[in-house]
């Protein structure tokens, strides 16, 4: 494994350190690997966010909890900061955001920098981050040119005045910065055929890759990205986004677009789900397709807003009333977050059921490169129908598909119910009929499976330990297995969740020793594997406090169980 | 090809219930108007006048309680060649969907709302609706209700919906009219239709309904705004018709950006992979 820096901004809400990740990540990527990630309070302005971005020699993808370099932008970042600091940190800030107990206690360097002071002398506080920027190329010894081209970029709207005072700016810290190369003695590569992009435009542009063109939505965090994502992509792609009044609204205008022959999306996290869940159960019954993405928080309730977890598991599996089919998938790379989301469109589709991808905070406010690969078409494909005059909506077939028509294309019409219905699509209270359209709907589970999207494993094939797990935890276990020279232990990453696979049981039976990694209370998967598939699980491996999982924590936590 | 079902169905309303002429009314509006079945989606929720879609020869969404006007906005803003009607009664439309009612005519989305008004709960057995009036004894609302009843015409003028009527299930043809000029409508348009409960509402009956509205005269100007909300207001008669009309502020389509740029409906147009994969590989 090669050498990894990782770097820690950490300021107040507002002050731009989102535009620092976006000029170096841009930057490094083209040399080194990076992965960077964000924690923020739930508040507008104040507080104390932090962003970590990881540079590595070699692919990273997991939350670090130590940190190597650490820029302190305000006054609340250090004590919060404490436990992640240690002897080998070194902290920049300025004079009045030290804390000497705890620096002398962890016995981190400190290096007094006024970041305020500089950035007046460089013409305004808010060359403060230019600054920073240009520090940190002067650490890594990338050229100062192309930091000076990154900055035309991004203030390409700016006059040239403010242009050219960034770019003294950027002097002012990369000067500063060539003092510290020490810090960063990371092998320069060359990174090629790489995109960098986050979990949330992962998600959005698998939507638009699963031909969404309708999104109906209240915002909610951290479920909102991909909202704005597609509202700003919605004129080139032909996507109309509407702002519902209340998630109720939002999935029941998505299940009236589906029925039209629309593709719509609802994106949200728990709270907004669970107001959808009645709508679940509309798409269930009246077999009108919908797409969910529910982007995970902690709850119960209002929980903690912008935080991490793997909590709505259940609330997925069992949402809304009634027996009916669905799919459930959850990205863990990038590339799954792009191909599960395209998919989930194309499986609602071909049978008629809800489809959800469930992210989490962590994942989709992340970002990393991506290795660039061409879409599948065939995930575009409708499976709509022409009607004749005699279309019934829910003819009873075999496979329990009943062709769908839509309203306007063919001379039938189209009757699609929330209540028991016969094949045409009247309410009806005959036992026999609705025993039978009972079992036609349920029988599309059959048809789903045979499409089940595999699991990936990582690490050796001929393993005694299975770590297993899902969604965002895919960065910090694959790191911990390629990391790892322990070949006997290899991670499974299941994709699709539900409904699932019989197939997935001979993974389990090679292992001695399963051990299911997952950030909620209870083990949600490491229970579903046992009541679905009556997987024996040793070991749960949880994680509930709002933060993903690190990965020292999982170094340690298994070294403790393997 | 006639809305009207091919066979004789078993019907679900009590005999003499106001919902029997609203739909006559109803077919035979869209038959006047030469509407295509295929071309028309009736969009219901729940309630006994909510079944309304099923009784009908037409493309239909017969949804969940209260969300029927969620879905008729998913239905039209996905294809806007299509002609959507809204069905539903008072406890669907303004309590349970009663958001729903407000934020689409805030959307000027191009249905056409009716709403079944009988100031009672039919198919929950004789609770209070939101337009019930005071002191309305129900077995729930024991000692009567104590709540203000919700004025919809009103708050339909102030939530600025660009068409308000009140019609009388009683009246067929002049219902029927009203619906008509609902459905060309080129935007929202709410037609409240008092209607009596005959199971539930021994109050307001079809003698109450009738001694207590009017017709407004040929002379009325409904695309006056304070007119509207005078006729909105009054309470020894309601006003019966076009309460008001306003052809400005185009529609939710005409205004969104996907249909600016054309009008194909939006899932019509073709989806090329090609174009998404370069947000991957740019």
């Amino acid at each position: 494994m090669g050498k990894t820096v990782n770097i820690v901004l950490s300021g107040e809400a507002g002050e731009g350190l989102k535009t620092i990740e976006k000029l170096i990540t841009d930057l490094v990527s083209k040399y080194y690997y990076y992965f960077a990630t964000k924690e923020v309070m739930s508040r507008v302005r104040g507080g104390n966010n932090t962003t970590e971005i990881r540079i590595s020699e070699d692919k990273v993808y997991a939350f670090q909890k130590n940190i190597d370099v650490l820029f302190l932008l305000n006054d609340n970042a250090l004590y919060r900061l404490e436990e992640r600091i240690n002897e080998k940190t070194v902290i920049f800030g300025s004079e009045k955001y030290k804390d000497d107990k705890i620096i002398k206690n962890k016995k981190s360097k400190l290096e007094i920098i006024d970041l305020d002071k500089l950035a007046k002398e460089a013409g305004n506080k808010l060359f403060k981050n230019t600054i920073i920027f240009g520090f940190l190329l002067g650490m890594m010894e990338l050229e100062r040119e192309e930091g000076n081209e990154k900055i035309k970029e991004f203030f390409n709207d700016k006059k040239e005045d403010i242009i050219d005072k960034n770019i003294d700016a950027l002097e002012m810290g990369y000067k500063k910065g060539e003092n510290h190369t020490d810090l960063f003695n990371i092998k320069k590569g060359n990174i090629e055929n790489c995109k960098n992009i986050s979990g949330t435009e992962a998600v959005g542009i698998g939507a638009l890759a699963g031909g969404c063109n309708f999104v109906g939505s209240y915002p909610m965090s951290p479920a909102t990205g991909v909202l704005t994502y597609l509202a700003a992509k919605g004129k080139e792609f032909d996507v109309l986004v509407e702002q519902a009044e209340d998630e109720i609204a939002a999935l029941n205008m998505v299940i009236g677009s589906w029925y039209t022959g629309g593709r719509g999306l609802a994106t949200t996290s728990g709270g907004g789900f669970a107001l959808m869940q009645e709508a679940v159960s509309l798409s269930g019954v009246s077999e009108t397709p919908c797409v969910v993405h529910i982007a995970q928080r902690p709850g119960p309730a209002t929980g903690m807003p912008t935080r991490m977890e793997q909590g709505d598991l259940n609330l997925t599996v069992y949402a809304g009333h009634g027996e009916f089919p669905r799919i459930i998938v959850a990205p863990g790379t990038l590339k799954d977050g792009i191909e599960l989301t395209q998919k989930a469109f194309y499986l609602a589709d071909k049978y008629q059921v809800p489809a959800f991808i469930l992210t989490d905070q962590f994942y989709v406010d992340s970002n990393s490169q991506m290795e660039k690969f061409e879409l599948d078409e065939k995930y575009l494909e409708q499976n709509i129908v022409e009607t004749d005059e005699d279309y019934k909506r829910y003819k009873i077939t075999e496979d329990g598909i009943s062709p769908r028509g839509i309203p306007g294309y063919g001379k039938g019409v189209v009757k699609g119910d929330s209540h028991e219905h016969t094949e045409e699509g009247l309410g009806t209270e005959d036992f026999n009929i609705r025993r039978k359209m009972n079992e036609k709907r349920m029988r599309k589970t059959v048809k789903i499976l045979e499409d089940y999207i595999e699991p990936e494993l990582i690490g050796d094939k001929d393993y005694k330990n299975l770590l297993v797990g899902w969604g965002s935890t895919y960065g910090v276990l694959s790191e911990y297995v390629n990391k790892s020279k322990d070949s006997k232990t290899s991670f499974l990453n299941i994709k699709q969740l539900y409904p699932l696979s019989e197939n997935l049981k001979e993974y389990f039976e090679k292992a001695e020793k399963v051990l299911v990694v997952e950030n909620n209370f209870k083990g949600q998967l490491a229970n579903l594997l046992k009541l679905e598939l009556g997987i024996k699980v040793d070991e749960k491996v949880l994680k509930y406090s709002g933060e993903p999982f690190s990965i020292e924590e999982i170094e340690s936590k298994l070294k403790e169980v393997l | 090809m006639t809305f009207e079902v091919r066979d004789n169905i078993d019907i679900a309303w009590c005999p003499g219930c106001g919902n029997f002429p609203i739909r006559k009314a109803l077919i035979q509006a869209l038959e006047e108007m030469n509407l295509e079945q295929k071309d028309v989606v009736l969009v219901s929720g729940i309630g006994q006048a909510a079944k309304m879609p099923q009784y009908l020869n037409s493309n239909f969404f017969n949804g969940l309680h209260g969300r029927a006007m969620a879905v008729g906005f998913g239905v039209k803003s996905t294809n806007p060649d299509l002609k959507v009607i809204v069905e539903g009664g008072d406890g669907d439309m303004y309590g349970e969907g009663g958001n729903h009612f407000l934020h689409n005519i805030r959307r000027n989305i191009d249905v056409a709302h009716l709403v079944h008004n009988n100031m009672v709960y039919g198919l929950t057995k004789g609770q209070a609706s939101p337009t019930s009036q005071l002191g309305f004894e129900t077995p729930l609302q024991v000692d009567g209700v104590i709540l203000k009843p919700l004025n919809p015409i009103a708050l339909a003028l102030s939530a600025g919906a660009t068409f308000v009527a009140r019609a009388f299930s009683s009246d067929m043809e002049k219902t029927k009219e009203i619906i008509k000029k609902a459905i060309n409508h080129k935007g929202y348009a709410l037609v409240d239709i008092f209607q009596p409960c005959v199971s539930f509402n021994k109050i307001n009956t079809n003698k109450w309904y009738k001694d207590n509205s009017y017709y407004l005269d040929d002379n009325y100007d409904n695309t006056s705004l304070s007119n509207a909300y005078e006729k909105a207001l009054e309470k020894d008669k309601f006003p019966l018709g076009v309460i008001y009309k306003s052809d400005e502020g185009n529609s939710y389509t005409d205004r969104h950006n996907v249909y600016q740029k054309e009008n194909t409906p939006v899932h019509k147009r073709k989806k090329d992979i090609k174009s998404v994969n370069k947000l991957i590989n740019s």
